[in-house]
């Protein structure tokens, strides 16, 4: 554009007036896309990695053998795991930790586990209001297991195409 | 002794009924000023796709309140090392300064607290003297990061008071009056809102608002505290009920820069209509108040300024603080003096229907 163009676009503020019409649009035709949280919530894939659980077989015995893989797998070190061998000759786990304030939820454990032992919830409002509440020791998996097996199940079962 | 306190209470009539008009304007500019802070938080937000504040009251309505609160409770921390008394005394100059220029401004025909002859000098006067609430204040804080923002500040106002000053100069050129109420009623006439001298003044209307965008230290003139540069600017020591009385100044400067623009271009409390509606229809009971001029109309061009001040801090990215001096200097000052010579040139050749009123 030529130099007198130029000048004259900038005295008259024309871009910034066009600039000034998109806020405008906003302020008053466009759609909030705010949610409001605590009675509105964002909808969650089946995918969603939350509070994590250890489940059971529908015969009550816990799926976990013991074989460290997500020990070995998470990037965190946030699981710890000790093992021993039961009167019925299995391995099974004396204990079984994970730290969640290491955890970075990146679902590796969930991903290695070759039973379907360890697994992420849809769980995310959650808190601990002590030192040491975010340590779940494997009773704690467990029972958050239990609680929510119907949930975890489904959410397994429906993306079980994709895996 | 009943003689005496009789005496006493009509010397001090004058005194308390000045006292009774300063409240009726400093109160209801504070709750102004409050819900200024709601207004902005939702204008923008809405720009922004959001919603704003919506959880205290309804529609977030006691938000303002909310923040009071919690500045008010909040510990005034006095750096170490700071002047305590220029540190206290600061957020007062800035929070004096802005207030004080509302004695001069007309609500309405008759309702000025001081109908001062020299009003517009003595608006310029003490809008300068809030520069140096800024400039102590980063100056007594005893940290870089305040005194570089005040600086900044300075070198800003500094800058922009001079473009500013010329566009009064063409004001007080159009209305050959210096005094706010007589500048108001130079600008009615038959012709309706064309009357008002936005029209001839059109580039000084533009400079003086955009200038007092840049007075006021709001975005896109921010540097001065443009929090992602420096923190938070001038004022980043500042906590508690002394940042509010910053916060407070910021926004009364903002409703008085509107003010100012409502009264000098667009007519003050004139309406819109003026000259085109028959006295029959002023005569009728609601409408006729409505159309006829009055406190509303200055109220309703207060407010549209003011939303251009939101509107211009949700659309436009913060200048370089180089661009801004170049705006100032070699752009709005040379455009303002142009401007005055062709004011002179119309107000001598009697251009209608500004100042030929026969035409």
């Amino acid at each position: 554009m030529s130099n007198a163009g130029r000048i004259v676009k900038s005295l008259f503020l024309l871009e910034l007036c066009k600039g000034l019409m998109v806020t405008f649009r906003h302020l008053l035709f466009v759609r909030k896309i705010t949610l409001q949280y605590p009675e509105e919530k964002a909808p969650i894939s089946p995918r969603f990695r939350g509070l994590h659980a250890l489940r059971r077989y529908p015969n009550g015995e816990e799926r976990c053998i013991a074989c460290k893989l997500c020990e070995v797998v998470c990037p965190a070190l946030a699981i710890t795991i000790e093992s021993e061998q039961r009167a019925d000759g299995s391995r099974r786990t004396t204990r079984y930790d994970i730290d969640l304030t290491k955890c970075i939820f990146c679902g590796y454990c969930e991903e290695s586990c070759p039973v379907d032992s360890i697994v992420e919830t849809h769980i995310y409002e959650y808190h601990g209001e002590q030192r040491g509440d975010l340590y779940m020791t494997k009773e704690k998996l467990l029972a958050v297991g239990d609680k929510y097996e119907a949930q975890i199940a489904a959410a397994r079962s429906q993306d079980a195409r994709y895996r | 002794m009943g003689q005496w306190l009789v005496e006493t209470y009509q010397s001090w009539q004058p005194l308390s009924g000045i006292i009774t008009h300063i409240l009726m304007i400093t109160l209801p500019l504070f709750v102004c000023v409050a819900y200024l802070t709601y207004v902005e938080r939702k204008v923008i937000g809405y720009m922004q796709v959001r919603l704003g504040p919506t959880r205290v009251g309804w529609h977030g309505l006691l938000q303002p309140f909310a923040d009071m609160f919690k500045l008010m409770f909040k510990e005034i921390i006095v750096p170490s090392g700071a002047n305590k008394i220029l540190f206290l005394l600061a957020p007062v100059i800035a929070l004096a300064a802005a207030v004080a220029a509302w004695a001069v401004i007309p609500f309405d025909a008759t309702m000025v607290l001081s109908n001062l002859n020299a009003g517009l000098l003595y608006v310029l006067a003490i809008t300068s003297v809030g520069v140096y609430g800024v400039i102590i204040a980063g100056w007594s804080s005893n940290s870089k990061y305040a005194l570089l923002g005040a600086m900044r500040s300075s070198a800003q106002i500094v800058a922009y008071e001079i473009a500013m000053g010329f566009a009064l100069v063409g004001v007080l050129l159009a209305a050959g009056s210096m005094n706010l109420g007589e500048i108001v009623t130079a600008q009615s006439g038959k012709q309706g809102f064309i009357n008002w001298f936005w029209l001839p003044l059109l580039p000084l209307f533009v400079i003086y608002f955009i200038s007092g965008v840049a007075e006021t230290n709001r975005a896109p003139f921010d540097v001065a505290e443009g929090e992602s540069e420096i923190v938070a600017g001038f004022h980043v020591e500042y906590s508690g009920m002394a940042f509010a009385v910053f916060f407070l100044a910021e926004y009364a400067n903002m409703i008085l820069i509107s003010a100012l623009a409502a009264v000098m271009f667009l007519g003050g409390w004139l309406s819109p209509v003026q000259g085109w509606v028959s006295d029959t229809t002023l005569a009728t009971p609601y409408l006729g108040w409505l159309l006829a001029g009055g406190m509303h109309w200055f109220i309703l061009k207060i407010c549209f300024f003011l939303f251009c001040f939101l509107w211009f801090r949700a659309t436009f990215p913060r200048y370089r603080y180089d661009q801004i001096m170049r705006l100032g200097w070699k752009v709005f000052i040379p455009i303002t003096i142009i401007w005055i010579v062709v004011v002179g040139g119309l107000v001598l050749g009697k251009v209608g229907p500004w100042w030929n009123h026969a035409a």
